[in-house]
């Protein structure tokens, strides 16, 4: 399988360790990836909150640039959500894909799937392969997969989990040896969008996440989604201010955690551009 | 030469509304051949039927259009009218500006000319109308009733106790239904085991009741009056003869002990254990085991015959087979009722992860008392008396994204009673209903619902819930309070979920068996929603209760005893009538190619030998069976030596209509 990567603008920037790590996983795993050349933001948020048809052309942008790939590969849940649902869109319906030609001046039938690394990890390569590659097993951390509102949904144009209980994180993470908690906190909303609106409902959204994983025995939290990312790290100080709980919880890509398990370096994970501390994961992991 | 009246009909303002009634019989009477032409505000009321006798007789008309609705809604009713007044009913022709004219346009006058061009086309038709006599069949007098819950037994009682013989068909291995599940009833609160046995037993010592439990239906051959019903009675492995109701050898069953027994009781829907040789529940009719071949030992692995060895009547027999018997009847009821979806089908309620989410009717047995916990509520998971309880209404029911679009019906009242019982039962405990809407339309229905609210406590949340999840042994339950615009969570020890009412599985597969339509859930359809409400499109078949939608105990009851009327109607003649307008074969011109019999829906097409004098075979052609064909004319279009004439429908009449149009 070729996979044309999107890397997404916000793993250039306040995620970047997110595509670092992607990229070392991916590296380790065999996993072939080749950047799309020229790829443009996919437009989320501000685009689909303002015009249907940018956040269709925006995505079409980069979609018509994919040659010879059997799949586009993603890893924010955002970048993915947009992608996935212009391709499907572009798919079915023929009259956006001539307004798209005429705005955007590119020709994109959505005919090359775009596809999640959790579900490529899962469903290509399976769990028995990452095993195999494992050589620092994460075992004793106990982990809470945070998928996060956006991943699975919406359902009809996602479908590669279930939507209300999904396992494939679960599956990716215990391959590389962590012990993945039941929690009911997987699909909530974290609140990211309501950041600069509402910080109060925000900061009551994060804690709910938090004490859940905390409640769950969880020792870190591993996600998919550059926003929640940032909710949970940065807002654990806010949390302590307003609920006066000091949760102390490293919040990880679940790329960096796989990346730990198959040996690749700290510094290719980015492990020091993280507000909480991993530093109890990582001595976990070294007494283990 | 003909003399046709024609009669417009201005339906009230339905017809008048867009079409110009006075000048559509104004051109009518222009029309040749047409002798008169009259409009009337209501032609179907008894001064506008009296219209048309008067007409006949003054004007010696020779046949009738009445224009005016569907031939489905009034062509029965203006054939009668032509017949009082000497002329025969099959002259008499409808032109429909209702439904395909005034209802489907908005501009009068091009409504007013498609309603002149249909009336032409059938007086054009009307022409070349013949008149046809009714088919006499002959009737066997007696009925089959699928189903052996309340409607099934109702149905059956009733056709019986009318003096008639009948056959209950049940699948499972005793009759009641889902009714003999249920704790109490509503809005009286009747002990449902109460008022369900004592007609159960009524079934068994009926004198005209042939009760085959065990059993299905495996084909159906014939038509009204005349079917031949083909029925499996599956091996119970008990002599129902021999066995005397003693239990020892369930008692005895090594897969019944409590503690080693995996197989889930079916009647309390999984809440209890049950042995391989078992009578569902102490109540049951016939009050005779059945072996479960699946889970019993000896049938897997040959070992053990316990039961045989204990039973003292000598009834247990592993060798006994399936018995396939046929019947002759006159008429079928259907009676088989419905199912609940299954409370896994909601992820964000748990998918069925959570012991401790349960539907309706597991709540029906966890109140009874010859349910699992004695009719203590005890909850599944660690057997506590739950403090708090969630009921969730429209689990599945309105609902596009995860279940069915329609109301399941009987929810909020079953609901509103699972919270009273509760109450009744856990005096301190909370009972939370999240609902939609309360749909409690019936006698002493919503004062039943008010008794739940304000008498018994039970607190009602207006709005949905959005997940609910296990922590530290309890439910917490996420919703919306949408009358108060606030988030509710509510930490539940138990929580029952509405789930919708479904058809059964197989209801398609019987339906198709029967030839009765059914719907896209799988319910069976009726003939006509308001006027022909227990009769389907397939004669001598009829509906009662939840197969045909969901719906209530009284509700329900009502219908079997209409289907029961109706099937002693039928029994009332030893001949019935049918309409003429079947197909005819012109036994000259057939070549026995048999395309007919192919596309016949119905199966009429029966082959039949011409011999000579001396009895030498000549050919075989095709002969319409008059007492199964439905005269839907598919033989008529397919014969390619145009040798089937579909009465009421021939070549003569379509082609006069079809050369009258636009003319």
């Amino acid at each position: 399988m070729s996979y044309a990567y999107f890397p997404g603008c916000s793993q250039q920037g306040m995620a970047a360790e997110f595509d670092r790590s992607a990229r070392s996983v991916c590296d380790r795993l065999g996993i072939a990836l080749s950047e799309i050349p020229d790829w443009v933001c996919c437009g989320a948020t501000p685009a689909h909150a303002t015009s249907h048809l940018l956040s269709i052309a925006l995505p079409a942008l980069t979609l018509a640039k994919v040659k010879d790939a059997d799949a586009v590969a993603t890893v924010c849940a955002a970048c993915y959500s947009r992608l996935r649902i212009a391709s499907h869109e572009l798919r079915e319906d023929a009259e956006l894909r001539a307004r798209v030609k005429e705005a955007a001046g590119v020709e994109c039938a959505g005919e090359v799937p775009v596809r999640h690394l959790l579900d490529i990890l899962c469903n290509d390569l399976g769990v028995a392969a990452i095993r195999e590659r494992v050589k620092r097993p994460l075992a004793g951390l106990k982990v809470a997969c945070y998928y996060g509102c956006l991943l699975m949904r919406p359902p009809k144009v996602v479908a590669f989990d279930d939507p209300e209980n999904p396992r494939v994180m679960d599956e990716v993470l215990a391959a590389a040896g962590a012990e993945c908690v039941e929690w009911p906190y997987k699909t909530e909303c974290c609140g990211a969008s309501l950041s600069l609106a509402r910080p109060d409902v925000v900061c009551k959204l994060a804690n709910d996440i938090l004490r859940e994983a905390r409640d769950a025995g969880a020792h870190v939290i591993a996600v998919a989604c550059p926003l929640c990312h940032t909710n949970l790290d940065l807002r654990q100080a806010d949390v302590a201010r307003q609920y006066g709980v000091r949760y102390e919880m490293p919040v990880l890509f679940f790329t960096q955690l796989l990346g730990l398990a198959l040996g690749v370096p700290e510094k290719g994970l980015g492990l020091n551009r993280l507000i909480v501390s991993p530093k109890p994961v990582l001595e976990k992991l070294a007494a283990a | 030469m003909a003399r046709v009246g024609v009669f417009i009909c201005h339906c009230g303002e339905n017809i008048a509304r867009t079409v110009d009634c006075a000048r559509v019989a104004e051109y009518a009477a222009t029309l040749p051949g047409v002798a008169h032409a009259v409009d009337y505000r209501y032609m179907c009321s008894d001064p506008g039927q009296r219209l048309i006798e008067t007409a006949i007789r003054e004007h010696g008309l020779t046949g009738v259009v009445v224009a005016s609705c569907s031939p489905h809604m009034h062509e029965v009713t203006f054939r009668r009218t032509v017949a009082r007044a000497g002329l025969n009913p099959f002259l008499c022709e409808m032109a429909n500006i209702r439904e395909q004219c005034s209802w489907v346009h908005e501009d009068r006058e091009a409504a007013t000319a498609k309603a002149c061009e249909l009336v032409r086309l059938m007086v054009e038709k009307v022409k070349w109308n013949t008149a046809l006599e009714p088919i006499h069949v002959p009737v066997t007098r007696k009925a089959l009733v699928i189903g052996g819950g309340i409607a099934g037994i109702q149905a059956a009682l009733d056709i019986a106790n009318g003096g008639r013989e009948v056959i209950l068909v049940e699948k499972g291995p005793s009759i009641g239904g889902h009714m003999a599940q249920l704790s109490e009833t509503f809005p009286t609160l009747d002990c449902s085991q109460c008022i369900m046995t004592p007609r159960m037993v009524e079934v068994k010592n009926h004198p005209n009741i042939t009760l085959y439990t065990y059993a299905e239906v495996e084909k159906v051959d014939g038509y009204i009056g005349n079917f031949a019903v083909t029925i499996r009675k599956k091996a119970r492995c008990v002599d129902e003869a021999l066995c005397t109701g003693c239990g020892e050898c369930q008692s005895k069953c090594p897969q019944g002990k409590l503690k080693t027994s995996v197989i889930p009781n079916e009647f309390d829907l999984g809440l209890s254990r049950r042995p391989a040789i078992y009578v569902p529940f102490p109540q049951a009719v016939p009050n005779v085991p059945v072996i479960d071949k699946e889970h019993c030992r000896y049938f897997q692995d040959g070992k053990c015959g316990v039961c045989q060895k204990v039973c003292p009547a000598k009834a247990v027999d592993f060798t006994q087979t399936d018995q396939v018997v046929t019947e002759q009847v006159g008429a079928i009821v259907v009676a088989t009722g419905y199912d609940v979806m299954s409370s896994g089908e909601y992820g964000e309620y748990g998918g069925g992860r959570y012991p401790d989410v349960i539907d309706g009717l597991q709540f029906e047995r966890l109140l009874s008392a010859s349910g699992p916990t004695g009719g203590e509520v005890k909850r599944p998971s660690d057997g506590k008396v739950p403090e708090t309880v969630v009921f969730i209404a429209c689990a599945g029911s309105r609902d596009r994204s995860h279940g069915v679009p329609y109301c399941s019906k009987i929810c909020c009242m079953y609901t509103a009673k699972h919270a009273m019982l509760y109450k009744h039962k856990v005096h301190h405990g909370q009972a939370y209903v999240f609902y939609m809407d309360i749909r409690a339309g019936g006698k002493n229905y919503d004062e039943f619902v008010r008794r739940a609210i304000e008498e018994e406590g039970a607190v009602y949340l207006r709005g949905r819930v959005s997940r609910l999840y296990q922590k530290d042994g309890q439910l917490i339950v996420k919703g919306a309070d949408t009358l108060s615009g606030q988030p509710v969570e509510i930490a539940a020890d138990l929580v029952v979920l509405a789930t919708a009412i479904q058809a059964r599985p197989g209801s398609d597969a019987l339906a198709q068996m029967l030839k009765v339509p059914y719907d896209g859930y799988g319910f069976l359809s009726e003939a006509h929603p308001k006027l022909r409400p227990v009769e389907t499109n397939s004669a001598g078949v009829y509906l009662a209760g939840a197969c045909q939608a969901p719906k209530d105990i009284p509700e329900t009851v009502a219908q079997a005893s209409a289907a029961a009327s109706k099937v002693l109607g039928l029994f009332s003649m030893e001949q019935m009538e049918r309409e003429p307008t079947v197909s005819v074969v012109n036994e000259r011109t057939c070549i026995g190619c048999f395309d007919c019999e192919r596309v016949c829906p119905f199966g009429a097409i029966e082959h039949r030998e011409i011999r000579d004098r001396r009895g030498n075979l000549l050919k075989v052609v095709s002969h319409v069976n008059e007492g199964v064909c439905a005269g839907c004319g598919a033989c008529a279009t397919t014969c390619r030596s145009g040798s089937i004439e579909l009465r009421g429908y021939t070549d003569e009449q379509v082609f006069a209509q079809i050369a009258a149009v636009g003319v």
